[in-house]
């Protein structure tokens, strides 16, 4: 199957003086619509990890391929570009803009490629807070909801441009055991739906065991990579 | 663009009103200031030289006398700039009264000229304005020292040495007292009949539309006039009020100057904040694939945005503040102490630069803004 998206040979490391290595060598390939987990202790290099997969951070070392488009060799406003279509981001923190309604936070990828919303793109986005169950407040200021809500239209931002990939950094982190499963739940549901590939982080291992594979990640190395079978 | 442009505004409409409030009592100053400052040089210039002679015409050389020439008269009346002409045969004599002579300038003129310039039908105080032969006014200074009534019979020596008996119809007020104490004022005809000078006047005295550009015009009149006459223009006589009021309009320029410098480094301040208050929903956008130019837009527009509504604002405050001025600060009389005076092209001016300043001074944020890397926003939340 088509690797969406490849890191080969990464290494990051911190500091000009005092030099911290946090991740060694890593080499990740991902499928087209797979649903991966990634798993790590608190300071392995997870989210380091994925905001290079992200272009949000820059790697000492290593080439991230997207879609076959090296990004070593794209500058500030193309890697913009890329992120924009191809890559939506769901963090630990919602991130919404707060002077935003929530239909507007949602609709604000869309409007940054091309400007104006036409009225596929304004059903869409409808279809999609209805999907996380926003419908009644989807005029509400993003700070007028609750932090559930908030992490829901998150992820209904994420997907407003169908992008290949979705990042997630602890979608969850900040909600309580049934609101997390009510997320993972709505992920598998739009993986299933849109055939996007899903890239999340959790350190919850019953929630990682739902994705179609697992890495591990050990002070910044691979240390397991377990493929569930195909479905 | 567009997306730029409504962030802009939403950002605005959750920021607080302080900048705008810089903006505006910026401009407000100034316009306040520059408007007060030009109303008083008006009203200064007004007072000065409203009501006398602005370009006078007279003779070349130590003759006091030239012919009285229609064809002259005419083309000055058709002269554009001219607002006024009035020919005048003027010449000094002595009133007698009581023994006592006193030394006076007989001044003949047509009054329906004349008073275009000095507006008698205003200034007399008393009386009327002398219509038929051997009449004249004085005026109210020299009638109240020699305890004068109207109707009284007035003696006057030429300076041929005759004998002319004058009647006193009118007192007028000039307000200015070496005017008041010597001018006497009569028609055209008596001024010829008492001096022996049919058919000759002593000078021409005109008003023009532009006092500032009275020296030009004068020039441009004393082309066109025969080589035994020339001009003689306020300003040539006036330069003391004059670079006074250079003086005062180059310190009401350095007052701008720094009213507008405070506003620049208020607005490049408050939006600098602003930039750090909103760097998390910057970086927010670069993550999501904003482009640098755009996200710099944000805080151009930002500026553009307040410089418009503040200096608008800052504009009608400042007129707002004159039109008070000029109503409540008034001379006992009642008058006010600066009349009213809007300059259009100053309010407008002082608006286009503030609206600049406002976008320039939003560079310095926006340049800030399209550096901001989305990182450090994600990673320290
Ligand atoms: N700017 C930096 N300078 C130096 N070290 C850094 C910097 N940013 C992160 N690190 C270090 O890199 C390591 C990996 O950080 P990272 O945020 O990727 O961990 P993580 O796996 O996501 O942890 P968590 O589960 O707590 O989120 C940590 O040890 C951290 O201290
Ligand atoms: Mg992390």
């Amino acid at each position: 199957m088509d690797d969406i998206l490849k890191l080969k040979g990464i290494d990051k490391i911190y500091g000009d003086k005092v030099k911290t290595q946090v991740l060694f060598n890593v080499d990740l390939n991902f499928e087209k619509s797979s649903f991966n987990s990634i798993i790590g202790a608190s300071g392995s290099g997870k989210s380091t990890l994925m905001n290079i997969m992200g272009t949000l951070d820059k790697p000492t070392n290593g080439d991230v391929i997207i879609g076959g488009t090296n990004t070593i060799s794209l500058n500030r406003d193309e890697m913009a570009e890329l992120r924009n279509e191809t890559i939506g981001f769901i963090f630990q923190f919602h991130y919404l803009l707060p002077e935003f309604s929530v239909l507007e936070n949602v609709l604000m990828p869309y409007r940054i490629k091309h400007g104006r919303v036409d009225k596929e793109t304004m059903e869409r986005a409808k279809y999609l807070i209805d999907m996380v169950e926003l419908t009644k407040v989807k005029n509400n200021l993003s700070t007028d909801i609750s932090g559930g809500q908030q992490q829901r239209a998150a992820i209904a931002r994420a997907l407003i441009n169908n992008p290949d990939i979705i990042l997630a950094d602890e979608p969850t982190g900040n909600l309580d055991s049934e609101t997390t499963d009510t997320v993972y739940k709505l992920l598998r549901e739009i993986n299933d739906e849109f055939k996007s590939t899903f890239i999340v982080i959790t350190h919850d291992k019953k929630v990682a065991e739902k994705g179609d594979r697992i890495i591990e990640i050990t002070d910044g190395k691979i240390s397991t990579d377990i493929r569930k079978y195909v479905r | 663009m567009k997306l730029s442009w409504e962030i802009a505004l939403r950002f605005l409409k959750s920021s607080r009103a302080q900048t705008i409030l810089i903006i505006t009592i910026g401009v407000s100053v100034q316009i306040f200031i520059g408007s007060l400052i030009d109303g008083l040089q008006v009203s200064l210039v007004d007072k000065t030289i409203g009501n006398s002679s602005q370009i006078t015409i007279v003779s070349a050389d130590n003759k006091n006398y030239f012919e009285n020439d229609d064809e002259l008269l005419n083309k000055l009346y058709k002269d554009e700039e001219l607002t006024a002409v009035s020919k005048n045969l003027d010449s000094s004599a002595f009133l007698t009264l009581d023994d006592e002579t006193y030394p006076i300038l007989v001044r003949g003129m047509e009054f329906e000229d004349a008073n275009k310039i000095y507006n008698f039908d205003e200034k007399l105080t008393e009386g009327s304005i002398p219509s038929s032969n051997k009449e004249v006014m004085l005026g109210k200074d020299l009638v109240e020292d020699l305890g004068l009534n109207i109707g009284d019979k007035l003696e006057l020596t030429t300076p041929a040495g005759s004998l002319e008996e004058v009647k006193l119809t009118g007192v007028y007020d000039l307000k200015v007292k070496a005017i008041n104490e010597s001018w006497v004022i009569s028609t055209l005809t008596t001024s010829e009949e008492i001096f022996d000078k049919k058919g000759e006047i002593s000078s021409i005295e005109t008003q023009v539309k532009d006092v500032f550009k009275a020296d030009e015009t004068a020039t441009r009149l004393e082309e066109g006039l025969s080589s035994d006459l020339v001009t003689v223009n306020w300003k040539e006589q006036n330069e003391e009020l004059l670079s006074g009021l250079t003086a005062q309009s180059a310190s009401s320029y350095l007052i701008q100057v720094f009213v507008l410098l405070a506003v620049l480094l208020g607005i490049t301040s408050v939006l600098a904040i602003s930039v750090v208050q909103k760097s998390r929903q910057i970086g927010i956008l670069k993550a999501m694939g904003i482009k640098n130019k755009d996200a710099s837009l944000i805080f151009l527009f930002q500026g553009l945005v307040l410089g418009i509504i503040g200096s608008i604002l800052g504009a009608c405050l400042g007129i707002g503040l004159n039109l008070v001025f000029s109503n409540f600060v008034t001379n006992p009389d009642g008058t006010s102490l600066v009349p009213f005076f809007l300059n259009y092209t100053f309010v407008g001016i002082s608006i286009l630069i503030a609206i600049i300043a406002s976008t320039l001074s939003a560079l310095i944020p926006a340049v800030k803004s399209s550096k901001l890397d989305p990182i450090e926003v994600i990673k320290n939340g």
